[in-house]
């Protein structure tokens, strides 16, 4: 009897111990991100961006943090205060959730579940509740039509990537994701970017426009609706808003480098001179070096296209990237069917 | 046809992998920013900044109270009392400047016939309390005191253009 008490204690503190180890460097890559965020734009923009605190700025997110944190937190008249608290939490708990299954090298996953791409997709799906009950809880008109305007936009685009995600499925056979990992070995030209090109461009697309970030972020409009659902927001409840946001670009990147390249996989695979070195075997390093890389996207992106309008984002979502990913599921399937890919391993 | 091609060209994205090589391009160019306090942008020897009263080598203050600054101040924000000294010369008992008023446009150095008024090149300077904007003939001449050395060398840098 104590002995299994003892085992159950051992497992609840390892299992404490993995998500701490996930979480902790997700909230410090977050912070980081925002500073690499100011950073690169500035530099793109010929400026030099945030370089006063700390050496070359590195402590700028934690003033921006402490900040954010000992102001105020303004509820607002009227509003629904449970709801009100409520919402930032719903959002960032399920950008955090997500990150449970994926996984950052062969054995390095916090639960490896066979439905771990489904675990994702739901995961992604409730983090429009956390902004749509922001917008309405707040009980103010320009939240509400920031709320309106975001949810259907991830709404949408939720279809397209759910689409370009049926591709990945057609071609790794499996939900689970460290097996559609696997199922990448063989190089960089074995990762399934290539065989999914389209789906593949279509995904990252989405992936923006489903993260509300420019050019698809029309929730952030100053002149007509400030700052979106979260207008009403102060301090650290917009923090938290904040960090949702931001983990979940950090978690788009990680699942395309995931599903479409390879994820831990070295692209150098099967050059037999590197064979057994660092380059040439999978790593933890590779998965990060990937996600950082499409996390840079994201801001190269920002910095660079102009927004598009709504009903142009709404055209490309429904008109554009749906019957795309149709067609190139069925060019999948003819690729899976006669063996076109060598499926890894 | 032209449609088609059109069609096809926008789903290679090519305008938009354009748009991404000019970031990139600036990206890596040197910066426009320059890190103030550390670095700073040259300034021309006719730089208009804080004001300062100055004096003859042998210390004897320049400024005879003839008012032709108070008179030709745009802004009125220069106001002397003068009075007659033991020695016979007229002198300021009072030079205020207002710095608030003040307009920068060095109308008073230009008016002075002695060279007494001028405006340094000094531009980083702050007030901490109401009033501090008003500054008085002591603070004026320490000013010119203090900096006497870079005041002569940007008049005698300009001497042939006065």
């Amino acid at each position: 009897m104590s002995e299994t008490f003892l085992d159950q204690l051992l497992y609840m503190v390892l299992l404490l111990a993995k998500i701490l180890a996930i979480v902790v460097p997700l909230i410090v890559a977050v912070a980081y991100y925002t500073y690499l965020e100011r950073r690169v734009i500035g530099y793109m923009q010929i400026r030099r961006g945030p370089n006063r605190i700390g050496p070359m700025g590195l402590a700028q997110p934690f003033a921006d943090v402490f900040k954010l944190l000992f102001k105020e937190i303004v509820l607002p008249e009227n509003s629904n205060k449970f709801l009100f608290l409520l919402a930032p939490v719903l959002s960032l708990a399920p950008a955090f959730a997500a990150w449970a299954v994926v996984p950052f090298d062969d054995w390095a996953v916090v639960a490896d579940i066979d439905a771990g791409l489904l675990y994702i997709l739901a995961m992604s799906s409730l983090g429009v509740y956390g902004l749509i009950i922001a917008g309405w809880a707040s009980n103010s008109k320009y939240a509400f039509l920031g709320a309106l305007r975001s949810s259907a936009q991830m709404v949408s685009y939720e279809i397209a990537m759910g689409f370009a995600l049926v591709g990945v499925l057609v071609l790794a056979g499996t939900l689970n994701l460290r097996e559609i990992v696997l199922a990448q070995q063989g190089g960089v030209l074995d990762w399934f970017w290539l065989p999914l090109l389209p789906l593949f461009v279509i995904y990252v697309i989405s992936g923006v426009a489903e993260t509300n970030r420019a050019p698809f972020d029309v929730a952030e409009g100053e002149s007509e609706i400030v700052a979106g659902f979260h207008v009403e927001y102060a301090g650290a409840g917009f923090a938290v808003f904040f960090l949702a946001e931001y983990a979940n670009m950090i978690l788009i990147s990680g699942l395309t480098a995931i599903l479409f390249a390879g994820g831990w996989l070295s692209p150098f695979e099967g050059i037999p001179v590197l064979g057994e070195t660092f380059l040439g075997e999978g790593n933890i390093a590779w998965f990060l070096l990937k996600t950082v890389f499409f996390m840079y996207l994201f801001l190269w992106w920002r910095a660079t296209f102009p927004r598009y309008r709504y009903d142009q984002i709404m055209r490309l979502g429904w008109k554009v990237f749906v019957p795309i990913t149709i067609v190139w599921v069925l060019v999948a399937a003819v690729i899976s069917v006669f063996g076109l890919v060598t499926r890894g391993a | 046809m032209n449609a088609v091609v059109r069609y096809l060209k926008s789903l290679m994205l090519l305008e938009l992998f354009q748009g991404l090589g000019v970031t990139l391009h600036y990206f890596f160019q040197p910066k426009f920013t320059i890190n103030y306090p550390e670095e700073k942008t040259p300034k021309s020897n006719r730089f208009r900044g804080l004001h300062a009263l100055r004096r003859y080598p042998n210390g004897e203050e320049r400024c005879i109270a003839c008012k032709l600054c108070e008179a030709v101040c745009p802004a009125l924000a220069i106001t002397i009392d003068s009075t007659q000294r033991e020695d016979g010369t007229r002198r300021t008992t009072r030079y205020d400047i207002d710095l608030f008023k003040c307009i920068y446009c060095g109308f008073c150095e230009e008016s002075c016939p002695v060279d007494s008024i001028v405006e340094t090149d000094i531009h980083e300077f702050h007030f901490e309390k109401r009033g501090e904007h008003i500054i008085t003939k002591q603070q004026l001449l320490a000013v010119g005191d203090r900096y006497e050395e870079s005041i002569a060398a940007n008049r005698r840098q300009d001497a042939a253009y006065r």
